[in-house]
C-alpha cells in the first residue's frame, strides 16, 4: 500500500491530476427487495488547491457523496480516482490507509474523543500511521498553532467552546497534510460567530493551496467557496461559480461535468 | 497502531470508566481468590494429613481391632471390649514367630484431664508399654522414658509431651514434680522431645504412661487387657511386607480365625492410610476446583457483557477511528488488549487478596493454607486467557462495525 501510494503521490507531482475525479460513478443501497439509487451517474473533477461547496437538500445524496469522496464507502459502479489512485475496488484495509493518508475529516459533531486533551485527539491519525511520539507530540502542536490553539493543548474537549473544538478537529484533520479536507455541515452545530471563525479557517486554509471539499446545505456557507456543486435527487447538476473563482478551474471542471452529462 | 499505543489506549479506557471496570475486574477477582484458596486449602490439609502420618515413625503398621466386610459391616469384640489384647501384643513381641517384627506398643488412649495444683489441662492418656518410644521414633529431652520395671510395678510415673509439659508447668523443669489425675498423684519422669511439625499438635500433646498403670490404677474397666491400637515396628522398609505377612499370620491364629476375610482386626500400613487420606483430599480438591472454575467463568461472563456494553456505548469512538485510518484489525486488537488488561488486573489482585486470605485464615480457624507458586502463576494466566478470550466477540464486533454506521450513530 506504502508503495502504491508514494507512487501515486510522484504522479501527482508529475501530472498533476485532480484530486478526485469521478467518471459516472453510481451508489445503490439494497432497503430489503428494494433497491434504492442514492448517487447516479455522478461526475466531478476537483483539481488541487480548490475550494468547492457541496450544496443539496436533505436525501440529495450529499451524505453519500461524501462517504465515498472520504472513503467511507465504496461506489456500486463507475470510476474514481483520489489524487490519480483509483481507489473504487479497494479492500477494507487499504481504504483504512487511504483515509488516513490522504483525507482529514471535519465532521459536524467534531467527533473529538473526551478523555483525551487536544493534543492527543490531534495526534490521533498518526497514531495510525505508526508514527513515533516525539514527531506525532510536536506535529500535533504545530497543528494546533495553525488554528491558533496553541495555549489549549492540553485542554479536554469538555473545557473547550464549541468552535474552538471544531478548531481542534480541523487541526487533527491538517496534521497528515492530507490531500484533501473534506468538512460534513462543519458549522452546523456552531452559533454564528463561531461559524465566522471556522469558516475564515477554511478560508485561510484555501488561501495556503489546500484543497478543501465542504459539504452544506447552507447558502451563505457555501458562498465562501471558490466553486458550488449542486446535488439533487442523486444528481449533480452545473457548477455555480462564486466572485472568488479561477478561470482555469472552472474550464477544467466544466468539461468534466459535460463529460458526465454525455 | 503500535503495541505499545495499543497497550496505552486500552488502560485509558479502562481508567475512564472505573466504576464499570472495578466491577469487571470483581468478577475475576472473585474466580481468582477462590482458585487460590482452594488449592492452598486442599494442599494444606494434605500436608496435615501427611505430616500426621508420618509422625507414627517409619516402617510402620497399624494393627487396630474389628473389621469392615461389605455383608455385616464392622466386627467388634464382645460388648464394648476390643478384639485385641495385650496378650496379641506379646505374641507379636517373640521374635522367634515374627522375625522380621522390631518393636511392638500396645496403646489404649483416653482423653482426660491432668492437674497441677490449679492449673488444669485436658491431653490424651495414653497407656502402653516402654517400647512406644523406639517405634514412634521419639526422643526425649529431660528425665527418661517408661522402663519394663515401671511396667512391672504398675508405677504411678508419667512422661508429658513437649506442650503438655509447658501447659502444666508454667516455670521450671517438670521432672521430678507430680501431676494429678482423679485424685491419683503421677510423677513425671520425662518430658518427650517436640516434634517438628508445624501443622500438628497431637504428637506433642500427650500424657505416656505404663500400660499396667493404665489398666489397673487410672482408667480400670472390666476389660483391662483389651488394647486399642497396637503399633508394629519392622526391622527397615525391605521387611515391611514380610513383617506385614507375619503379623497377619500370628494374629489369625491367636484368634483361631482360618478364613483372613473374617478377621477381627484390621492392619493398616502408612501407604494404605496415606492413599485413604489422599482419596478423599483429591474428592474434596476436585470439588473446590469445580467451584473455583465456575466462578472463573461467571468472571469471565461478566468481562464479555462489559465489553460489549462498551463497543456498543463507544460506538462513535469506532466510527471515528476508523475514519481517521483505524484498521479493522487494530479495532479488534485494541479491545482484545482491553479486555486482558481487565482480566490482568483482576488476575493480579485477585492473587493478592489470595495470599492475603491464605495468611489471615490460619490465624482465624486451626486449618493450614499452602501458598502454591504454581497456582498463582496459573491463575494469572487463566485470568488473562478468559479475558481475551471472552473479549474476542466483543472486538471481533467492534472491528466489524462499518465506519459510516459508527459515525452515523452520534
Amino acid at each position: 500500500m506504502t508503495a502504491v501510494l508514494s507512487s501515486a503521490a510522484e504522479a501527482v507531482r508529475s501530472v498533476e491530476p485532480p484530486v478526485i475525479e469521478m467518471i459516472d460513478v453510481d451508489k445503490v443501497y439494497a432497503a430489503g427487495s428494494l433497491e434504492v439509487a442514492a448517487l447516479r451517474s455522478v461526475s466531478i473533477r476537483i483539481e488541487r488547491g480548490e475550494f468547492v461547496a457541496v450544496v443539496g437538500p436533505s436525501g440529495s445524496g450529499k451524505s453519500t457523496l461524501m462517504h465515498i469522496v472520504g472513503c467511507l464507502d465504496v461506489p456500486t459502479a463507475g470510476v474514481f480516482n483520489l489524487a490519480g489512485h483509483d481507489v473504487a475496488g479497494l479492500a477494507e484495509n487499504q481504504l483504512s490507509d487511504v483515509r488516513n493518508r490522504m483525507i482529514g475529516f471535519v465532521f459536524q459533531q467534531f467527533n473529538l474523543l473526551a478523555y483525551l486533551p487536544a493534543w492527543r485527539n490531534v495526534e490521533l491519525p498518526l497514531v495510525y500511521s505508526r508514527i513515533d511520539p516525539g514527531e506525532r507530540r510536536e506535529r500535533a502542536l504545530a497543528a494546533l498553532a495553525k488554528v491558533g490553539l496553541a495555549d489549549r493543548a492540553d485542554h479536554r474537549p469538555g473545557e473547550l467552546s464549541g468552535g474552538q473544538q471544531q478548531r481542534v478537529a480541523i487541526a487533527r484533520a491538517l496534521v497528515t497534510e492530507p490531500a484533501l479536507i473534506l468538512a460534513d455541515e462543519p458549522t452546523g452545530n456552531l452559533d454564528s460567530t463561531s461559524t465566522g471563525d471556522v469558516l475564515d479557517l477554511m478560508s485561510e486554509l484555501h488561501a495556503d493551496g489546500r484543497t478543501i471539499v465542504l459539504i452544506t446545505h447552507e447558502a451563505d456557507v457555501a458562498a465562501r467557496a471558490s466553486r458550488v456543486i449542486q446535488i439533487r435527487d442523486g444528481q449533480v447538476s452545473p457548477d455555480e461559480l462564486t466572485d472568488r473563482d479561477d478561470p482555469t478551474t472552472l474550464v477544467a471542471s466544466s468539461a468534466a461535468i459535460d463529460a458526465g452529462a454525455s | 497502531m503500535t503495541w505499545r499505543d495499543t497497550f496505552r489506549t486500552a488502560v485509558e479506557a479502562v481508567r475512564t470508566h472505573r466504576l464499570r471496570s472495578a466491577l469487571t475486574m470483581l468478577g475475576i477477582l472473585i474466580g481468582i481468590i477462590a482458585v487460590i484458596l482452594s488449592v492452598g486449602l486442599g494442599q494444606g490439609a494434605q500436608a496435615q494429613v501427611q505430616s500426621e502420618i508420618n509422625q507414627l515413625g517409619t516402617n510402620i503398621l497399624v494393627v487396630s481391632p474389628g473389621s469392615s466386610t461389605s455383608s455385616s459391616g464392622s466386627r467388634g469384640g464382645f460388648g464394648t471390649s476390643s478384639t485385641l489384647t495385650i496378650h496379641d501384643a506379646d505374641a507379636l513381641s517373640s521374635t522367634a514367630s515374627a522375625p522380621d517384627v522390631q518393636a511392638v506398643a500396645p496403646t489404649v488412649t483416653r482423653s482426660v484431664s491432668l492437674t497441677n495444683g490449679t492449673t488444669n489441662w485436658t491431653t490424651t492418656l495414653t497407656g502402653t508399654t516402654s517400647s512406644w518410644q523406639t517405634v514412634r521414633s521419639r526422643a526425649v529431652t529431660s528425665g527418661r522414658f517408661l522402663t519394663a520395671a515401671d511396667e512391672a510395678d504398675a508405677a504411678n510415673v508419667v512422661v508429658l509431651g513437649p506442650d503438655t509439659a509447658s501447659e502444666l508447668f508454667t516455670t521450671g523443669n517438670p521432672v521430678g514434680q507430680m501431676v494429678t489425675y482423679n485424685g491419683i498423684q503421677l510423677e513425671v519422669v520425662g518430658v518427650l522431645a517436640e516434634l517438628s511439625s508445624s501443622e500438628s499438635t497431637s504428637s506433642n500433646d500427650v500424657a505416656i504412661v505404663a500400660f499396667s498403670t493404665y489398666s489397673q490404677r487410672l482408667i480400670g474397666g472390666t476389660s483391662r487387657d483389651s488394647v486399642s491400637e497396637i503399633y508394629v515396628k519392622a526391622t527397615s522398609s525391605g521387611t515391611l511386607s514380610a513383617a506385614y505377612q507375619e503379623t497377619d499370620a500370628l494374629m489369625l491364629n491367636l484368634h483361631g480365625i482360618t478364613d483372613s476375610s473374617s478377621a477381627d482386626f484390621n492392619i493398616a500400613t502408612q501407604q494404605s492410610l496415606l492413599s485413604a487420606a489422599n482419596k478423599v483430599d483429591t474428592t474434596m480438591a476436585l470439588m473446590l476446583a469445580g467451584i473455583a472454575i465456575i466462578s472463573l467463568l461467571v468472571g469471565g461472563i461478566g468481562v464479555m457483557n462489559i465489553m460489549l456494553v462498551s463497543v456498543t456505548e463507544r460506538i462513535g469512538e469506532i466510527g471515528l477511528r476508523k475514519a481517521l485510518g483505524a484498521r479493522p484489525g487494530s479495532i479488534r486488537r485494541q479491545f482484545l488488549v482491553e479486555a486482558s488488561v481487565l482480566g490482568l488486573a483482576g488476575g493480579l489482585l485477585g492473587v493478592a487478596l489470595g495470599i492475603v486470605g491464605a495468611i489471615v485464615i490460619p490465624h482465624l480457624s486451626d486449618t493450614h493454607v499452602v501458598i502454591s507458586v504454581p497456582a498463582a502463576v496459573a491463575a494469572v494466566a487463566m485470568a488473562i486467557v478468559i479475558g481475551v478470550g471472552f473479549g474476542v466477540y466483543p472486538a471481533s464486533r467492534a472491528a466489524r462495525l462499518a465506519p459510516i454506521d459508527a459515525l452515523r450513530s452520534e
